[in-house]
């Protein structure tokens, strides 16, 4: 009833929740980037798809944004920095792959809930965006709290910036403000973690959070 | 108005083209002095704010409100800058930091006025949430800029626990969009807020108050109120004093600022939930969680930390009364609390220097062996704890008495946990003032003009506050509602 648009859109905003569940489960680090890359694939496809319905050009940025800088420039760096560390091995989890995607089922039913019903009166198409967009936004959480390495936290940051992004273009007519700003905060925040990750690398030769959590700020 | 050179673009453009010219100037001593002279530019230039304001335009915004907190922004990066080139020489002297960190280390403080500038003026709730991202991130720079261990741990905390927060923050204003634009239509206005504040009437409630939730969650973080506050003690204690003063007295009311608007936003419309409640049961909750966490306290700058959680909590629970007395007692209080705990971080920065340590333990006698820091920091604690002649005395004296004569069941809580504060925060002071010397005692080339002259104000305000000022809090006050 609502059209080809519609659907598509629909389509892609639905994947995008299922390629955070494919995150939530990887457990080798190279594997996770490639998965974050196809998230930030799904998200470029999505955008683009909003800016052809909505016909607001300006999005096509976003989405050339998503795609050249988060789908390509940013899992290479990633991999990168993953070889000169060394530390291409499991990733260490608190809690198992079975209750994280209970979990995570938990939370998209959640998102659904709390969206679709608060927003009875918006017009459908942004609406469903909106509820895929929490969730993808609580994936992302969910995969930061329950992720030690610090990597894969930051990949777990990534992809809930990408839910914003998602929610951002499915609301219609949002000034380019926000966009620009989603993707250059993401380029700043890379650029922060970058430092981080050599920082920590110089010294105490590992990336691992677990490593340094021991070290609880109050000293004794 | 881009154009034109007024005092608003003064006020942003100072600091972005000092933190520009700062990252270029390699000598440490010049652009210590470059830092105090454009936060004195800045100064000059928020205060002229009070004479003549330039019209709101989409983009920026002064109005009664955010003049107050940027005129209070302004000074305190003054004296905190001023405090900052005292300091610096010791951390060089001791190695801590080298003259590239320093370097760094100028701009990124330029860098972190404008953004905080910008959070106040902005009158685009878009852009409010870049610029207090873009203070999020200097300030994680700066805190990881020792480079230890303790430090890398309590950046990295600070950045994730940020983000998640701005996080939900931008989530809740894409909402606040979302609300506005069937009433304002699409494009630019949704974002405005002197727009969105004349249309909220008509928005959807059930959006504004998911909207809310989101906001409350996001800025609360920065805001630090408990349980969302698990960054803030480990990024003050262990990024550098200077830092730790700017983040208690000036970030954190400016991530609360932001929340006010919201909360105005909420006013309006009669059908959306009431904001104050939250407001209220987060505040109290950080009170008294933090009035007892300060008891088992071993490092310095992590208590003080505490304390600020603590007043941030009266202050929200204020705020979240509501009503002109609640309100008018929640912005004396924010200043109050800015002036004081800034006064404390100056002297904390020289005692932790000349102990060459930050634990109490390793502190004591501190008014025989450096009577000026010593007594500066008695008068410092005695004033944030909230005893009368002091300014603190006087607001935390109107939320309860505002809160008594409304809930009285609420006002027993709060009095409760000021209580505890106070007891738990000279059971500390006692060990490190007075008694047997304790501890290394080092000299320090400390001076003591930024934290005598913050106590000065907050002494003048507890005995006589101008009644310039009475007036201009009550007007904003009875605009916050």
């Amino acid at each position: 009833m609502h059209g080809l648009a519609f659907d598509v859109a629909h389509m892609l905003a639905g994947s995008l929740v299922l390629v955070s569940f494919l995150e939530l489960y990887q457990d080798r680090l190279y594997a996770l980037l490639n998965v974050y890359a196809l998230h930030a694939l799904v998200l470029a496809l999505s955008v683009a798809w909003q800016a052809f319905v909505q016909d607001a050009p300006h999005l096509y940025v976003t989405a050339a944004i998503a795609l050249g800088f988060k789908a390509i420039v940013i899992p290479i760096a990633l991999h990168r920095i993953i070889v000169r560390l060394g530390i291409h091995r499991e990733i260490e989890k608190v809690v198992g792959v079975g209750p994280a995607m209970v979990l995570g089922l938990g939370l998209v039913a959640l998102s659904m809930v709390v969206m679709l019903r608060v927003t009875a009166e918006s017009d459908p198409l942004s609406r469903e965006d909106l509820a895929f967009a929490l969730s993808v936004v609580l994936l992302g959480l969910l995969m930061m709290v329950t992720r030690r390495n610090a990597v894969s936290q930051v990949v777990g940051f990534m992809s809930l910036e990408n839910g914003l992004v998602l929610a951002a273009t499915g609301a219609k007519g949002m000034p380019l403000v926000v966009e620009i700003s989603v993707a250059f905060s993401i380029l700043i925040a890379f650029i922060v973690i970058g430092i981080f990750l050599f920082r920590i690398r110089e010294r105490f030769d590992s990336v691992d959070l677990q490593t340094i959590d021991s070290f609880r700020g109050e000293r004794s | 108005m881009i154009g034109s050179l007024d005092a608003v673009t003064a006020v942003l453009l100072i600091p972005a083209g000092a933190a520009v010219l700062l990252a270029m100037l390699p000598d440490y001593r010049s652009s210590a002095r470059i830092n105090e002279a454009a936060a004195l530019l800045t100064f000059l230039a928020a205060l002229s704010l009070f004479v003549e304001r330039p019209p709101a335009g989409p983009y920026l915004l002064v109005d009664d409100l955010n003049n107050v907190f940027i005129v209070l922004t302004t000074f305190v990066g003054l004296t905190t800058s001023v405090f900052s080139s005292s300091y610096i020489g010791h951390e060089l002297a001791t190695g801590r930091l080298t003259p590239t960190f320093l370097r760094f280390y100028h701009a990124m403080y330029q860098a972190l006025m404008f953004a905080m500038n910008l959070a106040l003026v902005a009158n685009n709730i878009g852009l409010m949430w870049v610029a207090i991202e873009m203070a999020t991130l200097t300030t994680v720079m700066m805190v990881g800029i020792y480079r230890t261990h303790e430090a890398l741990e309590a950046a990295w905390k600070y950045f994730i626990l940020g983000s998640v927060g701005i996080a939900l923050a931008l989530f809740g204003t894409i909402l606040v969009y979302m609300a506005a634009r069937p009433v304002v239509g699409e494009g630019l206005d949704g974002m405005v807020w002197t727009v969105l504040v004349e249309h909220a009437a008509a928005f959807d409630p059930a959006l504004l108050d998911v909207a809310f939730v989101f906001l409350l969650l996001g800025y609360g973080t920065k805001v630090g109120l408990a349980p969302l506050h698990a960054w803030l003690p480990d990024a003050h204690a262990e990024g550098p004093t200077p830092i730790s003063a700017v983040l208690s007295g000036l970030l954190l009311n400016v991530a609360l600022y932001a929340l006010l608007r919201f909360k105005m936003l909420m006013a309006v419309n009669p059908a959306a939930v009431a904001p104050g409640p939250l407001m209220i049961t987060l505040g109290l909750i950080s009170l008294v969680f933090a009035a007892f966490m300060l008891f088992r306290r071993r490092d310095i700058k992590r208590m003080f930390a505490y304390s600020s959680i603590e007043h941030m909590g009266i202050i929200t629970f204020a705020f979240g009364m509501g009503g002109p007395l609640a309100n008018f007692a929640g912005l004396l209080h924010m200043s109050m609390h800015s002036l004081t705990k800034s006064a404390i971080f100056f002297a904390v920065g020289h005692v932790a220097q000349v102990k060459g340590t930050q634990r109490i333990a390793d502190m004591g006698g501190l008014t025989v062996t450096h009577p000026l820091l010593g007594w500066g920091l008695v008068l410092g604690v005695v004033a944030i704890a909230g005893l009368p002649p002091l300014g603190i005395f006087m607001s935390e004296f109107l939320v309860v008495t505002s809160t008594f004569a409304r809930s009285p069941w609420l006002a027993i809580v709060l009095v409760f946990g000021i209580l505890v504060g106070l007891a738990a925060l000279f059971l500390r002071l006692n060990t490190i003032a007075f008694g047997e010397p304790r501890g290394a005692t080092g000299e320090t080339k400390a001076s003591y003009v930024p934290m005598f002259a913050h106590l000065a104000l907050a002494l003048i305000a507890g005995i006589y506050l101008p009644p310039a000022i009475v007036a201009w809090f009550q007007s904003v006050a009875r605009m916050l509602g």
